[in-house]
This record gives C-alpha cells, sequence and structure tokens, in this order.
C-alpha cells in the first residue's frame, strides 16, 4: 500500500502537469475587453491538482495517511482475479457492442456473469440474458425513441423483425 | 384574499377528469423515468411534448409539470436501490441512501425520500403561491458574482463532504473542476483540453459519465472485491406496518434536512441558471454542518436523504417562477416547458399572470395535486423498489453493469462516453483505494460549467478586479461565510494539532 500510494500521487501529479500544459493552449491571464482567457481556469485548477499531489506525497513521507503507514499489498490474488473476471468482462461488453449490438452484448455480458461468475441455472441464465435485452428494446426503441449501436451488418436481420414488431 | 380564489380555481381546473387522468399518467411516467439512470424529467418532457399538442395548452402544461414533479421523486430510487445517481438532482441523495439501503434500510430511506420531496414541495409551492411576483424581481438582482459566490458556497460544503485527508479533497474538487472544463471554451468558442488529441472530448465530459462510472462501476467493483463477492442485505419483508414505522422514524429523524432542503432549495431554484442541483448540493452541505452528529452523514443518515430530496422537490417547483414571471428558465427541463408554452401561443413574462388567469393558476392548482399524486403513487411502488434489494448480489450486479452501460449510452449517444465511464471506473476503485474521496469531484463537474462563466463575467465586469465578490451587497456576505467555511477545516486541524501537542 504504502509503494501504491505514492506511485499514485506520482501519476496523478504527472496528470495535472499535462492539463497545466494542455491548457495553456489558450490564452491564461486577462486579456484586456475580454476577461480570463480560455486556459485561466483549468489552468489553475490544474495547478491547485499538482499542489494538493504535493501536499499528499509530503502526508506520505511523514507517514500521516492510511496507506503511507500499511506494509499490506494493495489487493490479494483474490482482489486482482476479481478485477479481472469482473472489469475484462465489463471492458468486453463495451468492446462487444460495436460487433454484436447494444443488445446482442447485453445478452452476451448477461449469460458470461450469471452463468459463470454467478454459477445460476441454466434456465434462470437464459430467461434473463434472452428476456432482458428484449425488454429493454421495446423501451428505449419504442418507448424513449433512443436507437441503440446495432453492431455489424449481420445483426441487421434481427433489428428489421424487432422494428415490424414495433411499426 | 384573491389569491387563495385564484388558487381554489387552479386546484378546481387541475381537478378536472382529463386533467386529473394526465397528472396521474405524468406523475407515474415521470416516476419510472427518472428511476432510470440516465433519463430524467428533461427526456420524459422532451419526448413527450409532441403528445401534448393534442390537448389543450391548460392540460399539456399540467401533463409536462407532473412528468417532472415525478421523475423528482424518482431520482432518489436508483440512488437508493442501485448507488447510482438517476440524475444530477440525485448525486447527494447517494451518499446516504446506499448506505441506508446496504444496512437493510432501503425502505426507511426511500419513505424519508418521498415524504421529504412531498414537504419540500408543498413548501414551494406555498411560497410560489403567496410571493411569486417578488421573489421573481429578488432573483433578478443575481447577476455573475452573485451566482459564483453561491458557487463558491456550494464547493465550501464540499470541503467538508471529503474525508479528514484535505489535499485528497481539494485534489477531487479540482479534478472535477477541471474535467467539467473539457470541450469548449464557452465564451471563445474555441477548442479547450482536447485530451491526447482524441476528437470524443471536444464534445465534453458529461456529468453521468464520471457519475456512473464512480457510483455505478467503481462502487460495484469495491463491493465485490471489499465482500468477496459475498454481498449481504437484509431486507425485512414490506408491511403496512413496516412502511408506517418507518414514516414515523424519517419524520423524527429527517424533520431538520428537509425543512433546511425546502428553504435552500426553492430560494436556489428561483435563481436563472441554477436549478436544482446546486439546491440540493447545498442542502446536504448546511443540513450535516448544522448537524449535531456529522458524523453520521455518509454512513446512512434519514437527515442526509431529506435534505437533497426536499431540496431538489422544492427547487423544481422554484425553478417555474422565473419561467412564468421572466420568461427565463431556471433548469434544462424548464427551457424545454417554456419552449412548449411559446408553441402553445402563450408568452410568458411578467404579462402571463394578468392576461393567462386560468393557465397560470391551472398549472399552480396541478402543482399542490401533482405533489399529492407523487406521494401516493411512490410509496405504493416502494415494496416493489426494495424488493429489487432481494434479489441475490449476483443477479443484482450484472443488472446494475447494464443499466450502467446502457444508461450511459442513452444520455450521451456515444461510445467515446462508454470507454470513459469504464475508465473512470476502475480509476475510481484505485482511488478509493487510497482515500481519495470522490463525492466532490462529482458534486464539481456538475457546478463547474456554471462557476466558470460567472466567474470569467464578474471579472470581465470588474475589470479583473477580484473585489467585486467583496462589496456587493448580495455577493459580499455570501462570498465570506464560503471562505470561512473553507477555511474552518484547516483551523479545526490546527487546533486539534495544538491540543495534542500539549498532551
Amino acid at each position: 500500500m504504502r509503494q501504491g500510494e505514492i506511485s499514485l500521487v506520482g501519476l496523478l501529479a504527472l496528470f495535472s502537469l499535462y492539463l497545466m500544459w494542455k491548457s495553456t493552449e489558450l490564452p491564461i491571464g486577462y486579456i484586456r475587453g475580454q476577461g480570463p482567457g480560455g486556459g485561466f481556469w483549468p489552468f489553475w485548477l490544474a495547478c491547485g491538482m499538482l499542489l494538493s499531489c504535493l501536499a499528499s506525497a509530503w502526508n506520505w513521507w511523514r507517514g500521516l495517511s492510511p496507506a503511507s503507514r500499511s506494509d499490506e499489498p494493495l489487493m490479494d490474488a483474490f482482489g486482482w482475479r476479481t478485477l479481472l473476471y469482473v472489469g475484462g468482462s465489463v471492458v468486453a461488453f463495451v468492446a462487444l457492442i460495436s460487433i454484436v449490438s447494444m443488445y446482442g452484448a447485453v445478452a452476451a455480458f448477461l449469460f458470461y456473469y450469471l452463468r459463470f461468475l454467478g454459477r445460476h441455472s441454466w434456465f434462470l441464465t437464459l430467461t434473463i440474458s434472452i428476456l432482458l435485452p428484449i425488454g429493454l428494446f421495446f423501451f428505449f426503441e419504442a418507448v424513449m425513441l433512443i436507437s441503440m449501436p446495432q453492431g455489424m451488418s449481420f445483426t441487421q436481420p434481427v433489428f428489421d423483425l424487432m422494428y415490424d414488431i414495433i411499426y | 384574499m384573491e389569491v387563495i380564489s385564484f388558487l381554489a380555481d387552479g386546484i378546481l381546473l387541475a381537478l378536472e377528469p382529463i386533467n386529473f387522468a394526465l397528472i396521474i399518467l405524468g406523475v407515474t411516467v415521470g416516476l419510472f423515468i427518472g428511476a432510470m439512470p440516465g433519463l430524467g424529467s428533461v427526456n420524459g418532457v422532451a419526448i413527450l411534448l409532441p403528445i401534448t399538442f393534442l390537448v389543450p395548452p391548460n392540460s399539456a402544461i399540467i401533463f409536462l409539470a407532473a412528468i417532472y414533479y415525478g421523475a423528482m421523486y424518482g431520482g432518489a430510487i436508483s440512488s437508493v436501490t442501485l448507488g447510482i445517481p438517476g440524475a444530477s438532482t440525485a448525486v447527494a441523495t447517494t451518499f446516504d441512501g446506499r448506505p441506508l439501503a446496504l444496512q437493510g434500510r432501503a425502505s426507511l430511506a426511500l419513505v424519508t425520500a418521498a415524504l421529504a420531496s412531498f414537504v419540500g414541495g408543498t413548501v414551494a409551492n406555498v411560497l410560489f403561491t403567496l410571493f411569486a411576483p417578488v421573489l421573481a424581481s429578488t432573483a433578478l438582482s443575481f447577476g455573475p458574482p452573485e451566482i459564483f459566490a453561491l458557487m463558491l458556497l456550494a464547493f465550501a460544503t464540499f470541503v467538508g463532504l471529503g474525508g479528514d485527508d484535505i489535499p485528497k479533497t481539494v485534489f477531487s474538487i479540482c479534478l472535477g473542476l477541471v474535467l467539467a472544463a473539457v470541450g469548449f471554451d464557452t465564451i471563445s468558442g474555441e477548442p479547450r483540453l482536447v485530451l491526447f488529441e482524441i476528437d470524443g472530448f471536444m464534445r465534453g465530459i458529461g456529468f453521468i459519465v464520471l457519475a456512473i462510472g464512480v457510483y455505478g462501476i467503481g462502487e460495484m467493483l469495491w463491493t465485490i472485491e471489499q465482500t468477496r463477492g459475498e454481498v449481504t442485505t437484509t431486507n425485512p419483508k414490506m408491511t403496512a406496518k413496516g412502511m408506517a414505522s418507518d414514516a414515523k422514524e424519517a419524520m423524527q429523524r429527517g424533520w431538520k434536512g428537509t425543512t433546511i432542503g425546502s428553504l435552500i432549495g426553492f430560494f436556489v431554484g428561483i435563481l436563472p441558471a441554477a436549478g436544482a442541483t446546486p439546491g440540493s448540493l447545498m442542502s446536504y452541505g448546511v443540513a450535516k454542518m448544522m448537524s449535531k452528529t456529522p458524523e453520521d452523514y455518509g454512513n446512512g443518515s434519514p437527515d442526509g436523504v431529506a435534505a437533497p430530496e426536499a431540496a431538489n422537490n422544492s427547487a423544481s417547483t422554484g425553478s417555474m417562477l422565473p419561467m412564468l414571471t421572466l420568461g427565463i428558465p431556471g433548469s434544462p427541463t424548464t427551457a424545454i416547458l417554456l419552449g412548449g408554452m411559446v408553441i402553445w401561443g402563450l408568452t410568458p413574462g411578467p404579462r402571463l399572470f394578468l392576461d393567462e388567469t386560468e393557465f397560470v393558476w391551472g398549472l399552480i392548482g396541478s402543482f399542490y395535486i401533482s405533489n399529492i399524486a407523487a406521494l401516493v403513487i411512490n410509496l405504493a411502488f416502494i415494496p416493489l423498489f426494495v424488493w429489487m434489494l432481494r434479489m441475490p448480489f449476483t443477479i443484482l450486479a450484472p443488472l446494475i453493469f447494464v443499466l450502467s452501460i446502457i444508461g450511459g449510452f442513452a444520455a450521451s449517444r456515444s461510445m467515446h462516453d462508454l470507454w470513459l465511464i469504464v475508465i473512470f471506473g476502475i480509476a475510481a476503485f484505485f482511488l478509493r483505494k487510497f482515500d481519495y474521496p470522490l463525492a466532490p469531484a462529482v458534486l464539481a463537474i456538475v457546478l463547474g460549467p456554471i462557476a466558470e462563466p460567472t466567474l470569467r463575467q464578474s471579472l470581465l465586469l470588474s475589470s479583473g478586479d477580484p473585489m467585486i465578490f467583496f462589496n456587493r451587497p448580495i455577493a459580499g456576505p455570501i462570498t465570506i461565510v464560503a471562505i470561512i467555511l473553507i477555511l474552518l477545516p484547516g483551523l479545526k486541524f490546527l487546533r486539534r494539532k495544538r491540543a495534542m501537542a500539549k498532551n
């Protein structure tokens, strides 16, 4: 934890410096007749972020934060595995949207989570992973008139069929 | 007396069968739209606006106002049951609503939210009825310096929302404000902070993207990692007796927050460009500061649910005031209502109260009826919302992930934003590991778009002299109070350090 905290502070300080540099693409000072430039607000806020990082580093050096006094690892094997299985599945879910459509990705994600992480029965898994995307389709496309991504062209026949029901 | 007679006529108009049916329908639709992460009153009102052309203007505005009311009640539902604020107005409800749900007291949180919303709405209705014209002219005296001072006051209350680690809280506030500045500079119109030259950042970073990332993805990863997937929430079966007992407890433990929220919410709500979100955030901060047990806030305090919920309902009524009397919308939803009024052939402004008496008082009367209808319908659905929490966590968790992603897309319609939600979620998980408070970042991204332009306009007005925030009669006292509040944690820390050194 101790090493993790100072590494994170270092990363955040670098990000703050990047934001300060990026803010200078627009004027950061006062322009006569126009008021503060467009970079004024983000520049000084990023400067505040950097100063907070320096204060956090000082607190770490003096052992004032709980993490800076801890010798425990950031996460145990279970924690890393959880992050990989659950966080990884969310990343895969979003990546799948452009391929199999939003509703297809919802079905695939629910199937994976319920069956392999939740260890639920096939009946429950299939019921939820098929019915929920269909319900969401009618809610968003028919009621709320919000079009979700339809993925690659091979999903089109399914969408045509569903739209025939709505219209 | 004239006001009471007009109000009675308005209430009778709202109770006509067609109008009453539209109120019930509008409140129910609004409740469910508000409960859906990513969708809020603005979506409901915008989508259903064309339908209102089928009915007379009186019924149309009553229907839309009922949706607005229902959505304000509904926002608390996803904050409590899913831990994701459905709309910016319900961000503060998450702070104590979610812990109450995790303690198995979701029904108390939902009942408190419903009752506080009702009281907030009623107080606002009474103030609206009695003082509409006077308050409208007071609101007009709030220029950019006053609004910025108010934002400063809201930020000052954030410092209290963070933990003991002040540098991390300040980092969180600044990060939220910088993220709000991404996109285009609203004054010069030039692209700004297009991070890593990715075009998607030109659209800016919406509040909902950060909120869903932090509270949807990040919170779920955190919960699963901390509890090793064994999340247990003990939810007693919902009974009428149980709900009555919750209502009694809500009144006993939530009255202070309700009072503070009702008053602050209304006065912030009537200010043009402020609206319900700053009102609910400030109410939460002020309620916490005025509490004898501020340490309970964030751990499941009914007052912490009551204050923002009373405020957002009170402010939603308040924001109608500048719309009707001055023609200035106080929130995105009232902007759409204003558009509707223009299409119906009405001219919002000072003459509306004189020329369209029946329309105005019919609308005000419908506020009272909608408020009662929203309370009854909301209470009736609470068992359904609590039932959701009795689902096994291995079913609830994927549903929350799905609602986060699909709700995130519905709000922004952009794949870029979906990837940002995932990145924010994973970043929030690691930041939380090292005790970075994330609520201030979410609050800052909401208020940033109001704070920055008002600061710049004020400095332009004063030719760069920051004394403009001190020497104006309204801005001055607000700024001074804000500065005292900002310095307070630092002074407390120094006093504590001195006491420790003495010991």
